[in-house]
């Protein structure tokens, strides 16, 4: 996009940008140099180990089958569905619009947890099928990697579906009646037509997949059995003290990552083009009788499956801790479990922690990618395509290799070195939430910005407003959508974080998803569920009161169009 | 010349959209004997795009049918058939040429949805853009075509399939008015060389009047007229099609005995009107009226505008009864604000029902 306006300049912009490149330089770019150095301390050594140790090959093997399947099941999955909703009209097609997207609120563990619920091996559906065939044993174990792709497909087809989704809403129809008139069939329509223009909506979808795929911990931690992946495996070397093959197995999987990228990246970039015309995606009856009496059955089975998870958590969330054993139900029921909570200081300390923590990110969040959004969109300031660069790298890193790197950097005090310690004080989480969602809130605030007309800054300069004056009257207004969503999106990750969590965290400051985690290791079903319901709560009120400021403010922002 | 090409006929069409209180498209019976242009004019929401789009198959007919007729009188319906096997040719607005791929492969795309071996598509693809003045632009990506151009693709990836029927939505409406004046004659040319029967949809009357053999008006979903453009112009069947097509002021008038005796005040002008006693409306053109010396046959008036368009100007006076009318006339020197007279240049003057 080019930029009429004059941007911005001056000797304040300036000193702003070198700061944030040094904050930028010595909390995202460092710690993985420290990784990479640290994997080459012993020369070779634990890069020979690396090559040479069946358990690290077959994690490798683990994860890239973990991504790439993530990335079938949920193309699979999500592909055809948002064809379904946003393409044909039946009965029931609100409600399964309604809850299509409902995987995705789900805090990443407590997905998992729900899937143990139903779908273990004590799991209510396993027993249900186990009775009503009159298996003496579960028809299916949740463990290895298929169970890891499973989980994975509930939770990351919603990438798929919105994208696609997006793409079908944006798509001009009339190419598709265009193709139909001059005697294509459906299957040519969709093979040479519809799926070539969708490709920049999949390939993003499935960047997205297979970098959450990549990157993703709890399913293959819980549910991983014998199969091992490379996040979880750092874990384990780290636990074990081998940090140099650690540091190997982080750059590795951070390596795969941004070639991931890169590739797809590629693909991508040779199927971008700007569809004219009206738009609008017209949604059709469906003519085959058959199906249109089945569609309404398979879209009731679909809402079941997809309200199913959440309302076990809430269902287990009143069952008394160790009642529920060989019963297809958990038998008894009580407050307990949310009483506790809170008159426990022991248990009432992690939702302390995730609160503010979380808290505490965001806020620095807001601030420091307001700058950043600021001086690569409005600036002139020298080094602002590095701040833009940089500020977008934790988004290419899987979250256990940030959490190693900080590890890694944070580890002493060495202030020659730029090294302070954090790691096993209350900070190093905070630090490793507000790192992980840099890309996220900047990137909001930079779409807002960009959609301001850049004049407008220079016609308050005209009227004599002062720096300050603009930030507060121009800037900040025109910002506001993407900081709301943004710092929206931030906290409920943070707040329900678990991947860089369980490598960093102390007693002190363990957060939910940590004590969700050491609740089901004890077997405490129903304290761990009401943790996750509390969790799905906290996600809630953050998004109403998301929603509630963006309505409050809109009126400011929206009439300004540029042509 | 297309081999296939054959008429196409609406019977008794009707569409209405659910929920919507009118019909869109309301009992709609149209002919269109094969090769002829037919042009569907009518203001936005007079439900002619609707009409092509169940021409084409993209819409469903509540009643009627959509037939197509052989050379030999023989008519087939086609009313429930899909619209990838109706044969029929199709431009759209925008031209939905598809974006990803090149101008030859656009064009060649209706040929390989027919299974056509590569080299013969690829052929016949480029003796198509070769017809429509592109061959040398077939490599080229259809995004990096101007307007006019894509326009002219749009034409040969509908006619390379030699449809039975061509359809045409709003054709020109896409191009910037220098180029819309000369891409009319264009199309003209280019159906006519091919023989097709086309239907098409357009706002504007100077299309129609420029490419269609015979312009068929809609308004409100309804069929009001269907004839050559003179007919329309010279005997309009409404007050709307005579308002739609063409300048006009009408005028109220009386019809007593085969004369008409048009204006309100004191000073009426007249007319040959055969026909029954009645209070019509005088449909008075711009060349039906002329400027003359004051007299018991002539209207007094102020020129309010003066719009000089090459070999005539064009002048709206303000007649003391009160209307204001329209004149095309030879440039002379009579200027804005001179007081004039006003007299009737014809002697038949097309009159509507008031």
């Amino acid at each position: 996009m080019s930029r009429s306006g004059t941007r911005s300049g001056g000797r304040a912009i300036v000193v702003a940008a070198m700061a944030l490149l040094a904050l930028l330089l010595w909390t995202v770019v460092y710690p993985n140099v420290a990784v990479i150095a640290g994997s080459f301390a012993n020369g070779l050594v634990d890069w020979r180990e690396f090559v040479h140790s069946p358990a690290d090959v077959d994690a490798l093997r683990g994860t890239i089958i973990v991504s790439i399947g993530s990335v079938i099941a949920a193309l699979l999955i999500g592909v055809p569905l948002a064809f379904l909703l946003g393409r044909t009209e039946f009965r029931g097609r609100r409600v399964l619009s309604a809850v299509a997207t409902l995987p995705a609120a789900l805090p990443p563990l407590v997905g998992v947890l729900a899937f143990l619920f139903l779908y273990g091996e004590s799991g209510v559906v396993t027993r249900l099928v186990q009775r009503a065939l009159h298996l003496r044993e579960s028809p299916w174990t949740l463990t290895g990697l298929t169970a890891v792709i499973f989980v994975h497909a509930y939770t990351m087809y919603v990438y798929v579906f919105l994208f696609v989704s997006a793409g079908l809403e944006r798509y001009d129809t009339t190419l598709d009646e265009a193709a139909a008139g001059l005697g294509a069939s459906r299957a040519m329509t969709l093979r040479r037509v519809t799926l070539p223009l969708l490709t920049p909506s999949l390939v993003g979808a499935m960047l997205l997949v297979f970098m959450s795929a990549l990157g993703s911990f709890s399913a293959p931690y819980v549910f991983g059995g014998g199969a091992r992946v490379l996040a979880t495996q750092i874990l384990v070397s780290k636990l074990n003290g081998s940090m140099g093959l650690a540091y190997v197995e982080t750059t590795v999987l951070a390596v795969t990552a941004v070639l991931a990228l890169l590739l797809l990246r590629r693909i991508e970039g040779r199927r971008r083009y700007t569809i004219a015309g009206k738009g609008g995606a017209t949604r059709n009856p469906v003519r085959s009788p058959l199906i249109r009496r089945l569609l309404p059955v398979f879209a009731s089975l679909l809402v079941i499956v997809l309200v199913l998870p959440h309302a076990m958590v809430i269902l287990v969330s009143f069952a008394r801790d160790g009642a529920w054993t060989t019963q297809l139900m958990p038998p008894e029921y009580t407050l307990d479990n949310y009483r506790q909570l809170r008159a426990d200081r022991e248990l009432w300390t992690p939702i302390v922690n995730s609160v503010s923590m979380s808290f505490m990110a965001t806020s620095a969040n807001a601030v420091v990618c307001f700058a950043i959004a600021y001086v690569v969109v409005l600036s002139r300031a020298p080094g602002r395509r590095l701040i833009a660069l940089v500020s977008a790298l934790p988004w290419a890193i899987p979250a256990t290799a940030i959490a190693l790197g900080l590890a890694a950097t944070f580890d002493r005090n060495a202030p020659l070195q730029l090294r302070t310690l954090l790691v096993g004080t209350f900070w190093i989480l905070p630090l490793a939430y507000f790192i992980r969602n840099i890309p996220l809130v900047s990137s909001a605030i930079e779409g807002s910005l960009r959609q301001m007309d850049p004049t407008l800054e220079d016609a308050a300069r005209g009227l004599g407003a002062s720096r300050w004056l603009r930030l507060r009257r121009v800037v900040l207004p025109a910002a506001r959508p993407g900081l709301i969503a943004g710092t929206m999106l931030a906290a409920v990750a943070a707040v329900g974080e678990f991947v860089a969590s369980v490598v960093l965290y102390t007693h002190s400051n363990r957060p939910i998803s940590v004590e969700i985690l050491a609740q089901v290791r004890s077997l405490a079903f129903g304290t761990a569920a009401s943790y996750s319901v509390l969790l799905i709560v906290l996600v809630l009120a953050i998004t109403l009161a998301a929603r509630w400021l963006e309505g409050r403010g809109s009126a400011d922002v929206r009439p300004i169009a540029q042509a | 010349m297309i081999g296939s090409a054959g008429g196409l006929a609406l019977e008794g069409v009707t569409r209405r959209y659910p929920g919507a209180e009118h019909a869109s498209v309301d009992d709609v019976s149209l002919e269109i004997p094969a090769g002829e242009l037919l042009a569907l004019v009518g203001a936005s929401g007079s439900g002619k795009t609707t009409t092509l789009r169940i021409a084409a198959g993209y819409e469903p007919a509540d009643a009627g049918r959509v037939m197509v007729t052989a050379p030999d009188g023989t008519r087939r319906d086609i009313t429930r058939e899909p619209p990838q096997r109706r044969q029929f040719g199709m431009v759209f607005q925008h031209y939905a040429l598809f974006p990803h791929m090149s101008v030859l492969d656009n064009v060649a795309f209706g040929l390989e949805a027919r299974g056509v071996a590569k080299a013969e598509r690829r052929a016949r693809a480029q003796a198509a853009l070769d017809g429509v003045g592109l061959g040398d632009k077939s490599a080229r990506a259809v995004q990096a075509l101007s307007g006019g151009e894509q326009q002219r693709v749009a034409l040969a990836r509908a006619l390379v399939i030699e449809p039975r029927v061509l359809l045409l939505d709003e054709p020109l409406s896409n191009l910037d008015p220098t180029l819309r004046q000369s891409m009319r004659d264009d199309l003209r040319r280019m159906l006519r060389s091919s023989g097709v029967t086309a239907l098409f949809v357009t706002h504007d009357q100077e299309d129609a009047f420029a490419v269609a053999d015979r312009v068929a008006m809609l308004s409100g979903g309804r069929l009001l007229q269907v004839g050559t453009p003179e007919t329309l112009y010279r005997e309009p069947a409404t007050r709307e099609v005579a308002e739609f097509v063409g300048r006009a002021t009408l005028v109220p008038a009386r019809r007593l005995e085969g004369r008409l005796a048009i204006g309100e005040g004191p000073v009426t002008l007249h007319a040959d009107s055969p026909g029954e006693d009645a209070t019509l409306l005088a449909v008075l053109r711009p060349e039906s009226l002329m400027f003359t010396g004051a007299s018991e046959r002539a209207w007094a008036g102020t020129v309010r505008e003066r719009r000089f368009a090459g070999g005539h100007a064009v002048y709206r006076v303000a007649l003391e009864s009160g209307p204001v009318v329209e004149l095309s006339t030879p440039a002379s020197d009579i200027r804005e604000g001179d007081t004039v007279h006003v007299a009737l240049a014809a002697r038949h003057v097309a009159t509507v029902a008031a």
